[in-house]
């Protein structure tokens, strides 16, 4: 359904350039739900990007169903991961833009209802017609989860999409989006830096190594049975093993990265000590 | 009720209003005094420096015309002024009371007469002056606005064109409206030749001097908000695959808002500045044609009443500016 070949993607000219990502390959099937988890600033956002037609590739293919990608289409909704929402819009608004773009055909009061169900789906109702600027910043993001279902894609591209919910809210929204996703079976994609998020929803759940120059980790298949219970998921001996697996690969390869960047600035500046960015992951044990 | 009242004051900007309300409400009084003092006590406190300054200054400089007006002088000029405007309506009134009266009696004679109408033709009154000048400048400013809006949205949402345009911008942005004046003036003569009496050729001519001077800040405020609207809403434009039109009004010019009122308030208040310079030199009825006339004039009082023109001015361009403001919080968004 959504490919990547060989992608290869950086940032600047001349000293300046970044090198982001490295020889990335995913196939995601039709119906698939993968996770993909990374440090922060490791170039997952840039992946989604590609994805949903915002950014080209240096080098490599970019396909949807076999064709190339060339630009943003309505049958890849994205969940952006700084909200986006317009801030001269209210909610209902916000969401009713791109419902008007997508149903056409609509008369007012269909997309009206339709834009309420969505808006309900977030447990926002009571906030459709603020403005973003009045809401938390957890209340914007169940917004631009709700912009992006409303607008019904036949794939969810969803960049860090319940970052800064509640654990509760979090649980609701995560059931909400697995629920529209198992009711059509589409497709979807989930940038996530909660490995715990990535396993209960995920089919596979593939770890972006970290830059400079990211490249992709091997794939966890995830076999738990679905409907997958947040609660009783703890019990499980294989969902212990593998949060264990991808947290023992995330921090092996983070120590790695560390390592590697020591050397590099050790041997251009023999007398710094480099003050490492904090990692981007939730590891704390429950 | 309060809270509504206070905040009305803050829209308006008239801050210093603010602890009176408080105060009367019963809040903290002490604390509302003191606020009072601080935001009140000390302007006033400016003022009457001023006043006392310019008083004594006055006195001891003497023109050709007498000795420089004071404070007491000119503000009797504004009374003389106001009465002046008094009268010439009286006199319109009357003058019409007559005409309706005269017509009445002819229709009374002969019920199919169609007796002329005809206009009251006193010479303006200051208050008429200023009335003509804030017209011309309102119809300056809408020219300016038509003409930079456009072009800074094209300028903005095209480097290219940007890139053209800039050096002719930069160039024709410094210029002084009394150089644009004769241009001007020559080429509103030679296309508006209708002159059907319905608006006097030197309006238009010093509107669209204001026009010329002050449609920069709008362009150029326009230009750089439409090319700098946050990545991030072109990102959403893009993936909801809004239409070029919809891109431009539902999602770039909202962006923008906030950037062209701040535009459209400096062409206001630079417009209001060269008005005054057009309309002396283009004779037009209005502020800047008053101080013209005391100035050639030349009686004892005409100072006096060239500052409070000067008075009228300030007053008036900061009232504008204030409006524009309002206008401004009201568009923008957190
Ligand atoms: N438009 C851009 N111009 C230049 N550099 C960029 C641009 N976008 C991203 N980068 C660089 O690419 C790298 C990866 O950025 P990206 O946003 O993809 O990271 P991320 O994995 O999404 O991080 P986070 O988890 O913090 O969101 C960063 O080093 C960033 O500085
Ligand atoms: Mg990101």
């Amino acid at each position: 359904m959504l490919q990547l070949k060989n992608i290869y993607k950086s940032f600047g000219e001349g000293r300046q350039r970044t090198e982001v990502l490295n020889n990335i390959n995913l196939n995601i099937q039709e119906g698939e739900f993968v996770a993909i988890v990374g440090y922060s600033g490791s170039g997952k956002t840039t992946l989604v990007k590609l994805l949903a037609g915002l950014q080209q590739a240096d080098k490599g293919e970019v396909l949807y169903k076999g064709q190339a990608i060339k630009g943003p289409g309505h049958e890849r909704g994205m969940v952006f991961q700084n909200y986006s929402l317009l801030p001269w819009l209210s909610v209902a608004q916000n969401i009713d833009l791109g419902v008007a773009q997508v149903f056409p055909k609509w008369s007012k009061a269909q997309r009206e209802a339709h834009v309420m169900r969505y808006i309900s789906m977030v447990n926002l109702s009571h906030a459709a017609h603020k403005a973003p600027a009045e809401l938390s910043g957890g209340m914007r993001q169940r917004v631009a989860v709700a912009r992006a279902l409303s607008m019904e894609p036949e794939v969810l591209l969803m960049d860090e999409p319940l970052s800064a919910l509640d654990a509760l809210t979090r649980g609701n929204l995560q059931q909400e989006i697995l629920k529209i996703w198992n009711e059509n079976r589409r497709t979807a994609l989930l940038i996530t830096n909660d490995v715990d998020e990535g396993i209960l929803m995920a089919d596979r759940i593939i770890p972006l190594n970290p830059g400079p120059s990211a490249t992709l980790g091997p794939a966890f298949a995830i076999d738990i049975e679905r409907p997958r219970d947040k609660t009783q998921l703890n019990h499980i001996p294989e969902y212990k093993r593998l949060r264990n697996d991808v947290i023992t690969y995330l921090l092996d390869t983070g120590a790695d990265a560390k390592r590697q960047k020591e050397l590099e600035v050790n041997r251009e500046l023999p007398d710094v000590k480099p003050v490492m960015p904090r990692s981007g992951f939730s590891l704390a044990l429950r | 009720m309060k809270a509504r009242t206070i905040q009305l004051l803050q829209f308006t900007g008239m801050f210093w209003a603010i602890p009176f309300v408080r105060l009367f409400s019963g809040e903290e009084i002490l604390v509302q005094l003191r606020q009072i003092w601080t935001s009140i006590g000390l302007p006033v406190m400016a003022i009457a420096g001023f006043l006392l300054t310019w008083h004594l200054v006055a006195q001891r400089v003497n023109t050709s015309l007498g000795r420089l007006p004071g404070p007491m002088e000119v503000t009797q000029q504004a009374q003389v002024l106001w009465q002046e405007h008094l009268t010439e309506r009286a006199k319109a009134n009357d003058f019409y009371a007559r005409q309706d009266a005269r017509i009445a009696k002819i229709k009374a004679a002969n019920p199919n007469a169609k007796p002329r109408r005809v206009a009251f033709t006193g010479k303006p009154t200051y208050l008429d002056q200023i009335l003509t000048s804030l017209k011309t400048v309102f119809v300056g400013f809408i020219f300016a606005s038509i003409l930079a809006l456009p072009i800074g949205i094209i300028c903005g949402a095209n480097k290219n064109i940007m890139t053209a345009l800039n050096p002719i911008i930069q160039v024709l942005k410094p210029v002084s409206p009394l150089a644009w004046l004769p241009i001007v003036t020559m080429v509103v003569s030679a296309v508006y030749t209708t002159n059907n009496g319905l608006v006097p050729k030197s309006f238009i001519i010093s509107a669209v001097t204001v026009a010329m001077c002050s449609l920069w800040a709008t362009l150029i405020n326009t230009a750089v908000g439409v090319a700098s609207v946050n990545k991030d809403y072109l990102n959403v434009a893009q993936v909801l695959q809004l239409s070029a039109r919809q891109r431009t009004f539902k999602v770039i010019l909202p962006a923008t808002l906030p950037m062209i009122f701040t535009g459209l308030r400096i062409t206001l208040g630079v417009g209001w500045m060269v008005l005054i310079a057009a309309e002396m030199m283009a004779q037009n009825p209005g502020l800047g044609k008053f101080i013209w006339d005391e100035f050639q004039n030349g009686s004892s009082t005409s100072i006096a009443r060239i500052m409070v023109a000067v008075l009228t001015i300030g007053m008036i361009g900061y009232a504008l500016d204030r409006l524009m403001a309002a206008l401004q919080q009201k568009v923008s968004f957190a």
